[in-house]
């Protein structure tokens, strides 16, 4: 390990990246998926 | 395949599967991940940083995944004028995207502890994000093409060519020197220890699924859009028709 940099914190930033990025990711989708199709279903009368 | 080229057919099976996957992906990745930060040793060279393994390479597969899954589609969309195809390839366009930044992020964060630098032009990365770059460029296109109402021919032959870069960054560690380590897993060969290797393919499998459902929700979402306008369209155009 060079320059005696803590292991933890990096390991800890990538997971919270990862984490952060694909919970973003599945809410937008779902919440955009949600959206339009209530949209569609007001348009068509339903 | 031309089975499920009825929207109705495909809408059908899509709400049942869109939640499931989703809601499975989360928690088989989420156990993954837990598996991979609290039971996994540290290994013998790259210490706790091993540890990125778990989200690192699921993201350089799916980001990679999610390009042959638009050229896959793209070539559906040109050759058998699927009528899903071309929604398929926008669909993945985005959470491609996402895990091949993921990828990208994370493995900065992995090589400045164990290379010493956050960054070099060597042929993997640089190809890596070559393909980010592919995908923002072919989500702009894509949200171009919707807008002015152009072919969306030219969106699948992007698509298409775009393609190229993917075995480029599979061969880019054997092809020129590199910090990045050489392939570790190869059809029916593994050089991963399997206290490793099995919370990665769990992983793997559980950010798939994921990776499924967030395509079925954006197929779903731009297929509901396209029938909204349809129907506003139609519906602006019945009085002039009766007028006329």
């Amino acid at each position: 390990m060079r320059e005696g940099l803590d292991q933890w914190s990096f390991v800890l930033a990538a997971y919270a990246v990862a984490i952060l990025a694909t919970l973003l990711l599945a809410g937008w989708s779902w919440r955009s998926m949600r959206r339009a199709e209530a949209r569609r279903d007001r348009v068509s009368g339903r | 395949m031309h089975f499920y080229a009825n929207p109705a057919r495909f809408l059908g099976i899509a709400r049942r599967l869109t939640l499931p996957l989703l809601i499975g992906g989360l928690v088989l990745a989420g156990a993954a991940l837990a598996w991979g930060l609290l039971v996994v040793p540290p290994d013998r060279l790259m210490g706790e940083t091993v540890r990125v393994l778990f989200v690192h390479v699921p993201a350089a597969w799916l980001g990679m995944g999610g390009w042959m899954t638009i050229a896959i589609a793209s070539l559906a969309e040109l050759v058998w004028r699927h009528p899903l195809a071309a929604l398929a390839a926008r669909a993945a366009a985005v959470p491609g995207a996402t895990f091949a930044a993921i990828c990208l992020a994370t493995g900065s964060i992995w090589g400045r502890p164990t290379w010493g630098t956050w960054w070099v032009w060597d042929g993997r990365l640089t190809s890596m994000l070559v393909l980010l770059f592919l995908y923002l460029g072919y989500i702009a296109l894509a949200g171009a093409i919707a807008r002015d109402g152009a072919s969306s021919r030219i969106l699948a032959i992007y698509g298409l060519v775009g393609a190229i870069n993917v075995p480029i960054i599979n061969r880019s560690v054997v092809w020129w020197n590199s910090l990045h380590q050489p392939p570790s897993i190869t059809l029916g060969q593994s050089a991963i220890d399997g206290v490793f290797l099995a919370p990665l393919l769990v992983a793997t499998i559980g950010f798939s699924l994921l990776f499924g459902g967030v395509v079925l929700a954006r197929m779903r979402a731009l297929l509901a859009e396209a029938q909204a306008e349809a129907r506003l369209r139609r519906r602006a155009a019945a009085p002039a028709t009766e007028w006329g």
